[in-house]
């Protein structure tokens, strides 16, 4: 029980620091942690494929590709220009009434019951591959013309112009 | 392992939902307060994860394996939708030489 507490903790604590670290490589950094924390939440709750899945798409591709995009781009310096104080109190405050409306719907559900894990084998690899692969078969081959549409449209989008042959991406 | 799946089991369904909508709301404030492009993409994918979460937690409160497929389906989702912001950001970057959000105005007139 104190588990689930603590890691939800954590959570909430990187990511309040992704959003006000100053610095974008730290962000970033704040940002892996985060999802870590989310990959423990998946453990928690036995999902092990999505917790592999978590681990290896978000904090082993995504992050790295937001790293290098920081990294290539040379923002690794605290030239941000920040909004005006108003803004910022305009935001959180639109933020925190998002929250508070969610919070309230969630309050006037009066039952909670607990999250109980009735079949151990509900997240295993063997049991989504048989989901995914027999009533998920066409949108998971969509997927992959999805896939491949991005990598076209992204090195469509990021190569220099008037450069036919250039190699950068 | 055995204690993992002894720990859940006492955790109830709001305290899930409501740890998913703060890192919801967190994500929003993120994207209405920060200048820099990168920053409020990385506030998106806060929220596209806390809602992953949220699907997942339901997955396992009904029992029922299609939730996690779905969840599965965002990620490949969310990787593609990376790739293709990053370039956009790139581009945008080589253009006007900053990626400050405030100064892409231009589709307001």
């Amino acid at each position: 029980m104190s588990i689930f507490y603590f890691i939800a903790f954590l959570s909430i604590l990187f990511s309040l620091l992704v959003i006000f670290a100053k610095n974008p490589v730290h962000s970033v950094l704040y940002l892996i942690i985060t999802f870590f924390t989310f990959t423990i939440h998946y453990i928690i709750l036995n999902a092990q494929f999505l917790a592999v899945v978590n681990f290896i798409v978000y904090m082993g591709a995504i992050l790295v590709l937001f790293l290098f995009v920081l990294m290539m781009l040379n923002l690794n310096k605290d030239t941000e220009p920040t909004k005006s104080i108003y803004v910022k109190l305009a935001g959180v405050i639109g933020g925190g009434a998002l929250l508070v409306t969610l919070v309230a719907a969630i309050k006037l559900t009066a039952k909670s019951n607990p999250v109980v894990l009735k079949d151990v084998n509900l997240g295993s690899v063997q049991n989504l591959g048989k989901v995914l692969f027999n009533e998920f078969l066409l949108p998971f081959e969509v997927s992959s013309i999805l896939l491949l549409s991005a990598m076209v449209g992204a090195v469509l989008l990021a190569t220099k112009e008037g450069k036919p042959k250039a190699t950068t991406v | 392992m055995e204690s993992f799946l002894q720990a859940v089991k006492v955790v109830p369904l709001n305290h899930y939902i409501l740890l998913s909508a703060i890192i919801f709301s967190i994500g929003v404030i993120g994207v209405l307060i920060r200048r820099n492009a990168i920053v409020v993409f990385m506030s998106v994918e806060l929220m596209l994860n806390a809602v992953n979460l949220l699907l997942t937690v339901f997955s396992v409160y009904s029992n029922d394996p299609n939730g996690q497929v779905f969840v599965f389906f965002i990620m490949a989702l969310a990787a593609a939708e990376i790739a293709i912001g990053l370039a956009i950001i790139v581009m945008i970057h080589r253009n006007t030489n900053s990626i400050d959000v405030d100064i892409l105005n231009r589709l307001k007139w």
